[in-house]
């Protein structure tokens, strides 16, 4: 009787547990988001204020989806918006289109965009689909902005630079934990994340995800032991 | 008159139609119906989340507590969506052709018994409002024929939807639908003569009449499933899983070849009336199935009314078929062509036929009290003679068929 065996195993799924998390676990929670999600992107801004962005259109070049348009412009001399010649006079991204492929992130030379763990869109026409430089760029807390259809909890808008201090520059190892970016509005120069011997000691004797702790304001969560060490070479390594 | 004699069996009617007569049953029709579109309702989100269970997926859990509501919410939207009529479309067919789905899977239903004081030899009536009636809408003396009828009618919406579409894919799957349903019909039909036979009538308030008391050795009831022997009933399950167009048997809306099978071109309410009449023909074939082969609503009353103890069993019986559905859709993978028609012309129909008449056998030697080994010897003897000839036949129609694909 093969044929029956088949309900056996239906009918034992019934008592399994599942392994699917709630979107949302009980009030005012949701689930941990992996550190390098590609959520909506962000125009990051320097310590002083000062947009990154310098215009270059090389996001635009790079985008794989033709997502997003960029026109720079001289800046004004006497009120500039960024700290080089040009800067990023119109800067919209179409989240119809954009993959989030994260390729803008790495085109870009001075780090303005940068992708968060932010992925709650919500569009009633095509036109309110295409984000402008009014949504995009951060505040003057350096923190996302808080668009009004984003349900926003405790640490949502954190880790919005994570490509950055998670990738070795060119993937040599030996830059692992070197910082190669510079500062940011209302965080400071961010610290590296931990190297990949140290993640898998961390990781691995937990099992499945464990970073619940996503406060990184000041500093990162899992280069404690990194920090002195990512900070000591930063200036030293290039 | 005509409609009196259509009920004719219910004691409701016993001093002719009068107002309150009338008046029961329409209460009784529009219990029925609320009773039944609730109940398919759920059976949709019961068959989501079930499935979703046995997938270790969680299923519907947004709309209302475990997502209960969620069918609502589906059936709102599709009251709200476009109805599209394909250019090409034979539309007064085409409109037609949902409701010839829909209304069949409700008049089946009808003749379902519910409940009823069954309980210590109860005849399965009860007052209602001081009329002695059935707790079934409709006890038609052709009984269980009206079931056949019913399932042969619905075979039109589907094969007419099809072709009234104006669309190949439909069309395609208005064909395999006709052909499945019309050879499965036999089975079926013989099926249920195994359970007319043992019952001794075609009513479905008799049938269950007939499996209320108790039955072999006062341990198991009196049911139709043991006293028919099983068989009729695993081959009235298999058939009536093939009659709904339900896995494994859902060849008529195989995504991966027809789209969607022969409701591709429909939208908005007129989907929903399909999507409906599918769900609703799983609950009212169950209902069958309990009536047929499970005493229907009969079972022991504790405590309480006896007509509640009715309604909880039947409940409880039908659920169990209910389940059943689902975990087969769940386990088994969907039948090819050949293999459905081998499963039903081949082994379902010759099979059934002969218990059918092993059945009768045994009824007849039980009257004329001949020998029953003899008469175990001869079944047997016939059951093996039976068996070799449909063999060796199916051997040599395999053998010719080769011999013109290799000649071809």
């Amino acid at each position: 009787m093969g044929y029956l065996k088949g309900f056996g195993v239906t009918f034992k799924k019934l008592f399994e547990e599942r392994v699917t998390d709630d979107y949302q676990i009980g009030k005012g929670h949701k689930s941990p988001k992996p550190e390098r999600l590609h959520g909506r992107h962000v125009l990051n801004r320097y310590e002083d204020g000062m947009e990154k962005c310098i215009g270059c259109e090389l996001c635009a070049g790079v985008c794989p989806a033709r997502c997003i348009y960029v026109r720079g412009a001289d800046n004004p001399p006497d009120d500039p918006v960024s700290p080089g010649e040009r800067y990023g006079f119109v800067y919209e991204i179409n989240y119809l289109r954009c993959i989030h492929c994260d390729l803008c992130v790495e085109a870009c030379p001075t780090e303005a965009i940068t992708e968060t763990k932010l992925f709650e869109f919500s569009f009633t026409s095509r036109a309110d689909a295409i984000y402008t430089k009014d949504e995009l760029v951060v505040g003057d807390d350096g923190r996302p902005q808080h668009l009004p259809w984003e349900d926003w909890r405790p640490g949502e808008d954190l880790h919005t630079s994570a490509w950055m201090r998670a990738t070795a520059p060119g993937g040599d190892p030996d830059f692992e934990g070197v910082v190669s970016w510079s500062g940011e509005l209302g965080y400071g120069v961010r610290a590296p994340e931990a190297d990949q011997d140290h993640r898998d000691a961390v990781t691995a004797p937990a099992g499945g995800h464990g970073h619940d702790d996503h406060d990184d304001h000041g500093d990162d969560d899992h280069g404690h032991g990194h920090d002195d060490h990512g900070h000591d070479h930063g200036d030293g390594g290039h | 008159m005509t409609s009196a004699l259509l009920l004719a069996a219910d004691p409701l009617y016993a001093q002719g139609v009068d107002l309150t007569a009338l008046l029961i049953t329409i209460l009784k029709v529009v219990v029925a119906f609320a009773f039944l579109l609730v109940a398919t309702m759920l059976m949709v989100w019961f068959e989501r989340k079930l499935v979703s269970d046995m997938q270790n997926r969680i299923g519907p859990n947004r709309a209302g507590p475990w997502g209960i509501l969620q069918t609502l919410a589906d059936g709102t939207k599709l009251f709200f969506k476009e109805h599209i009529n394909p250019i090409r479309a034979e539309r007064r067919v085409y409109v037609l052709a949902p409701f010839l789905s829909f209304v069949p899977a409700f008049l089946l239903f009808c003749i379902v018994p519910v409940s009823g004081n069954w309980a210590n030899g109860g005849d399965g009536t009860v007052e209602l409002f001081g009329r002695t009636t059935y707790l079934q809408l409709a006890d038609p003396p052709v009984g269980i024929l009206f079931a056949l009828a019913m399932s042969s009618i619905a075979v039109y919406g589907v094969m007419l939807a099809g072709w009234s579409s104006g669309s190949k894919y439909p069309l395609l799957g208005s064909v395999r639908a006709s052909a499945q349903m019309v050879s499965y019909e036999a089975a079926m039909g013989l099926s249920v003569m195994a359970v007319v036979l043992v019952t001794g009538t075609v009513s479905t308030h008799g049938m269950v009449a007939s499996q209320a008391g108790d039955g072999l050795f006062h341990v198991l009831p009196n049911w139709a499933v043991f006293t028919t022997l099983l068989v009729p009933f695993v081959i009235f399950v298999i058939a009536g899983t093939a009659e709904l167009n339900r896995p494994p048997f859902d060849l008529v809306e195989a995504e991966q070849e027809l789209v969607a099978g022969f409701n591709t071109e429909y939208s908005s309410i007129r989907f929903a009336l399909f999507f409906l009449a599918e769900f609703m023909n799983t609950v009212t074939m169950s209902g069958i199935f309990v009536t047929l082969f499970l005493g229907g609503p009969s079972g022991p009353a504790p405590i309480g009314p006896a007509w509640l103890w009715g309604c909880i069993w039947f409940f409880l019986k039908t659920s169990a078929f209910l389940f059943m559905f689902v975990w087969f859709r769940a386990t088994l993978p969907r039948f090819r062509y050949d293999q459905l028609m081998d499963l039903g012309w081949k082994l379902l129909i010759p099979l059934s036929l002969g218990w059918l008449l092993m059945l009768a056998a045994v009824q007849l030697s039980g009257q004329q009290n001949w020998n029953p080994v003899a008469v175990g010897a001869g079944v047997i003897l016939m059951f093996l003679i039976g068996w070799s000839l449909l063999r060796s036949a199916n051997a040599k129609a395999r053998a010719v068929h080769l011999g013109e694909e290799v000649n071809a």
